[in-house]
């Protein structure tokens, strides 16, 4: 047993063992993770992924805040059963531009990778108002407190602009005109041709029906935009991956 | 000198949250901003009227007093943490719990970062951190280094979980799971964490012993690998100094590759290699009888720390990551089994010629079903992480299941059974106040393990099932409602099993406090540092 007497000098000195564990423990993530940065297949090359919406990105804030990700994955598995409940799986593309991730870990309730378009703003208001009203057999919690929650647009061009600096793609001209495109997007009779130069195909609608700007209406409008950007027509799956 | 330092020190941070507090952007900032100003007024009177009156520490005893503390807020911080999970194990069943008038504050989303972070960080944390300190003053045979440092990293840990606490009900969170503490609260844990380091190392570069005991090679490994965790993890720029929002500075593919290293490290090492520190230590000491295997400490050590940090992964297989990264995952999990294992064989072989302690011992009874625990749920994890089974478990309660087995039943465990160790020698009593209640204890505990984990196999089994059930023509019989439906009374058998945990734990501090209330004081017997190993 010569190499394990020899471990005597480690037990001796803490310093190295200390430096020693350090090492040890740092070469699984560096092989794991590093690639991932250079690795070009690693994010698939599509048509469609654009950043949030200042509306969306400030949805996806409340979606957060409220811990959705508890109980809500956003990541549609290959599997046929998967496939046919919610829709294609899930590219790393089309979570690229998400800083956290919100891909989750358990379906308490069902995925929301695809739920963009699947129901009407109605629905979605009043099932997030009153779930059981809607789907009896749930156990989701009420956020009806969402739609007496008015929000303005104070501070939107500063989230734009950290998230520009991670590195999502929101150029000068869309933090120049965050605030505008903030209120553009709940207002139908307002001029949205700037909001979708910027952020193409963006749905403009009054999201909750009431006249303010509620935290409802950038849920519902970060819910409605999920998984809907890809354009799947111009897709190719990569075997290498 | 150094107490004006402080006091000009505290004073600033006072003067700046309350300035903070007044610019804040949103409600967790606010109130975690009052909250900081608070605890360093009270910090501040606390050193003004303490100065010119200490006496400097006896130099050859043992800094008992942090570890005292740190016994009392284990306890505290498990009954919060196991209070909360019974609470939104409830939910689950009965969705009228979260209640309208709370305004969401305590809807489950809220409530399930609140319970992971207050079993994790506050109970197993307050647990590490005590056990650490009282164990590396007995194996080096040597005082706490640092003088009033350790008082620091017990206060500051406090201070954290105050913070975290209050900003989740009000909404401050990273989204990311067991990593929710948002950026300020990321870089006080990152301060208090190495303060931990400095006096955690100092103590060891002092010690009186030749040899480095096996439970410090775990906990010193734990300390340096979830500092480097947390850091890479926790990277991100806030939209505002005065916020409590910030932007991970990774996303999609590799924030979620990032999250899960992190994430299966807080299980491998807070949960594994720091708690299995406790075990090298308060086995032998309560079986009385010297650890198996010297050689399988040593092999099961190094393999376990480097095996760990791979397995990550398993946690996104069939997912956007790449496939070699998560098959890579899958293989080392699976190795990971034996070094797990290796643990669990020096655990439990320790009590070789000492079994008959089972039938008269409630203590040792409940260290042993820790470590049967253990092995049972590193069992299940590699099992789980292979690919094939993994694509039924995936998204599943089996998964909350299998969580559970090991937090409640090993981390759980042998916390119990290391408090029942420490407060009769920590309060110099004879013994504990009474075995009964241990037994007690026990019994209601592992009972509600055992239906914890058996009614999320079978909800998590079968929810899996029902999703991919198709139909002969290639449709899926049931909508995702029919399965939430299903899944009711084993919620209820869930949360009952909970319940049962949390009544054991509530007896457990009666028995605690009886034991330093009721029992007898020792004769004085002189608590000098000796060898101890």
């Amino acid at each position: 047993m010569g190499i394990l007497e020899k471990h005597g000098v480690i037990e001796r000195n803490a310093t190295l063992l200390l430096v020693s564990s350090l090492l040890v423990v740092t070469v699984g993530g560096i092989v794991e993770i590093a690639p991932l940065f250079y690795l070009e297949n690693t994010i698939e090359k599509v048509e469609g992924v654009r950043p949030y919406t200042p509306l969306e990105i400030t949805g996806r804030q409340i979606y957060i805040r409220e811990g959705c990700y508890n109980c809500h994955s956003q990541m549609i598995r290959p599997m046929r059963d998967e496939v046919q409940r919610y829709g294609h799986y899930s590219l790393a593309a089309e979570s690229m531009y998400d800083h956290p991730f919100q891909w989750g870990s358990k379906r308490t309730g069902p995925d929301l990778a695809r739920v963009g378009g699947r129901y009407s703003d109605e629905w979605q208001v009043g099932h997030l108002t009153n779930p059981q009203s809607v789907v009896p057999e749930s156990v989701m919690p009420k956020y009806g407190f969402l739609l007496n929650a008015t929000i303005d647009a104070t501070y939107i061009e500063d989230r734009l602009k950290t998230e520009a600096l991670v590195g999502v793609p929101y150029t000068a001209e869309m933090i120049a005109a965050a605030q505008a495109d903030f209120v553009a997007q709940v207002d139908p009779n307002a001029d949205s041709s700037g909001l979708l130069a910027r952020y193409p195909k963006a749905q403009v609608r009054n999201f909750d029906g009431q006249p303010e700007l509620t935290e409802m209406d950038a849920l519902v409008a970060y819910l409605q935009v999920l998984g809907t950007m890809v354009d799947f027509s111009t897709f190719q799956p990569v075997a290498s991956r | 000198m150094w107490d004006y330092l402080k006091l000009i020190a505290l004073g600033a941070v006072a003067v700046l949250a309350a300035y903070a507090a007044t610019l804040a952007r949103d409600l967790p900032y606010l109130v975690n901003a009052i909250e900081v100003a608070l605890v360093a007024g009270v910090a501040f009177v606390w050193i003004l009227f303490a100065m010119g009156k200490r006496t400097p520490a006896p130099a050859n005893e043992y800094m008992d007093g942090v570890v005292r503390a740190g016994v009392i807020a284990t306890a505290g911080w498990g009954i919060v943490g196991f209070l909360v999970g019974a609470t939104i194990a409830f939910q689950l069943a009965f969705p009228s719990l979260n209640y309208e008038w709370a305004q969401g504050i305590l809807n489950f989303g809220r409530l399930r970062p609140l319970h992971t972070s207050a079993v994790i960080f506050a109970f197993g944390g307050n647990a590490l951190i005590m056990s650490s300190f009282y164990i590396v003053q007995r194996t080096c045979a040597t005082r706490l280094w640092g003088g009033n440092l350790g008082w620091f990293v017990f206060w500051g840990w406090q201070v954290m979980i105050l913070l975290a606490a209050s900003s989740y009900v009000l909404g401050g969170t990273q989204g990311k799971e067991y990593a929710e503490t948002v950026w300020y609260i990321d870089i006080w844990i990152a301060v208090v964490w190495v303060a931990y380091l400095v006096v955690y190392m100092g103590t060891l570069l002092k010690r009186k012993e030749p040899h480095i005991y096996v439970a410090n090679w775990f906990i010193l490994s734990m300390i340096i690998t979830i500092a480097m965790l947390h850091i890479v993890n926790n990277l991100a720029v806030p939209v505002s100094f005065f916020g409590s929002v910030s932007v991970q500075l990774m996303g999609g593919v590799q924030d979620a590759m990032t999250q899960w290293w992190y994430g299966h490290n807080a299980v491998g090492f807070f949960l594994t290699a720091g708690f299995l520190g406790m075990m090298y230590y308060f086995v032998p000491k309560q079986a009385e009888r010297p650890i198996y295997s010297y050689k399988l400490s040593i092999v099961h050590f190094w393999a376990l720390i480097f095996l760990y940090i791979w397995a990550g992964p398993h946690h996104l297989h069939y997912t956007a990551l790449p496939d070699w990264a998560s098959t890579l995952g899958m293989v080392f999990s699976i190795m990971l089994w034996m070094p797990s294992w290796g643990g669990m064989i020096n655990g439990l072989m320790t009590l070789s010629g000492a079994w008959d302690k089972l039938r008269t011992d409630p203590v040792i009874r409940m260290m042993v079903v820790s470590v049967g625990f253990y092995g049972m749920s590193t069992f299940e994890g590699p099992m789980m992480s292979i690919k094939a089974v993994n694509s039924l478990s995936h998204y599943t309660d089996w998964t909350i299941g299998h969580v559970h087995s090991g937090a409640l039943g090993w981390n759980g465990m042998i916390t119990f059974g290391a408090l029942y160790f420490l407060t009769p020698k920590l309060w110099a009593r004879e013994r504990l106040y009474s075995l009964t209640l241990v037994s007690w204890h026990f019994w209601l505990a592992t009972i509600g393990i055992v239906l914890y984990a058996s009614s999320m196999w079978v909800t998590g089994i079968m929810e899996g099932l029902m999703w991919r059930e198709v139909d002969a023509n290639g449709f899926l019989v049931n909508a995702f409602s029919d399965t939430v439906a299903a899944k009711f009374p084993m919620y209820v058998v869930r949360a009952t099993g909970g319940t049962l945990f949390l009544t054991g734990a509530l007896i457990m501090c009666y028995n605690l406090w009886a034991t330093v209330a009721k029992q007898p004081r020792k004769a004085a017997a002189a608590v000098n540092a000796v060898p101890a190993e």
